[in-house]
């Protein structure tokens, strides 16, 4: 194992430290199927327009700049 | 044979379901919740790490996948496409929550402190390596949580995210190799 792998174990192994699994074995506190219904009849939430003015500039920082396109979809 | 018969039962009385649930049915969208509900639960709280919000993600993703019935493929079996949307609600979620932290500065795990700990990796590593990791990028947390911390094999993380397992690899190392860089900066070296 060279230095570089060792440092990656290494770092993989503070991580398993520093987080608990959480596992498998879990259920929720509360019968959700209620808060389903609810969210089920609830009326789907309108787009905001600034949503939509967000997309227009993607849309257009794209077709001006190609280029930018790999950058933004790093970010996405 | 009993155990038998009634597995076969199960079996048919769960593709009968799938088959309804993608036309449209309601009971049906009903019995596929209640079946899957725990296991999309437990695999949302590994990526989120919070009970009530894993709850809240639960019942968005069952609704991602109501809304999704008609391109549901019965052929291709249930869990691994509801637990593809899950994670995705899950991804949805920490991409949101980034700007929220940025502002709160929180750091809510309730998974953070191990039971058993390393003595050679101070309780003060173990927080700040938490914080860290917080502050790495969803989609290289997502991968590195489910893969390092919770030992999921690089395939299952690979279909959960929609990815290759060599992306998921890629991911990985870059999750550790960030969160060295952010620890080092602080005077960390692990």
């Amino acid at each position: 194992m060279n230095a570089h792998e060792q440092e990656e174990d290494r770092i993989r192994q503070v991580l398993q430290q520093s987080l608990r699994p959480v596992g498998a074995e879990h259920e929720p506190n509360r019968d959700l199927w209620p808060a389903m219904l609810r969210r089920l009849d609830a009326k789907p939430a309108s787009t905001p327009w600034f949503d939509w003015a967000l997309l227009a500039g993607l849309v257009a920082v794209a077709a001006l700049f190609p280029s930018a396109i790999p950058v933004l979809l790093y970010y996405l | 044979m009993a155990t038998g018969v009634k597995a076969d039962w199960d079996e048919k009385e769960l593709r009968r379901d799938l088959f309804a649930f993608h036309r449209g049915d309601m009971d049906a969208f009903e019995a596929l919740f209640r079946r899957h509900q725990r296991a999309l639960y437990s695999w949302i709280l590994r990526i989120v790490r919070n009970p009530a919000t894993a709850e809240d993600l639960t019942i968005e993703t069952f609704w991602r996948i109501h809304q999704a019935h008609a391109r549901f493929d019965p052929a291709r079996g249930f869990e691994g496409w509801a637990r593809h949307i899950a994670t995705h609600v899950a991804l949805d979620w920490m991409r949101s929550r980034k700007t929220e932290r940025e502002r709160t500065a929180e750091l809510a795990d309730d998974f953070a402190a191990p039971a058993l700990a390393d003595a050679a990796v101070s309780a003060e590593i173990r927080q700040k390596t938490a914080a860290a990791f917080e502050r790495l990028p969803p989609k290289l947390r997502i991968a590195a949580v489910l893969a390092v911390v919770e030992g999921q094999p690089h395939k299952v993380v690979a279909e959960a995210l929609g990815i290759s397992v060599a992306a998921v690899k890629v991911r990985v190392f870059r999750a550790l190799r960030l969160l060295r860089k952010d620890l080092e900066q602080q005077g960390i070296r692990p």
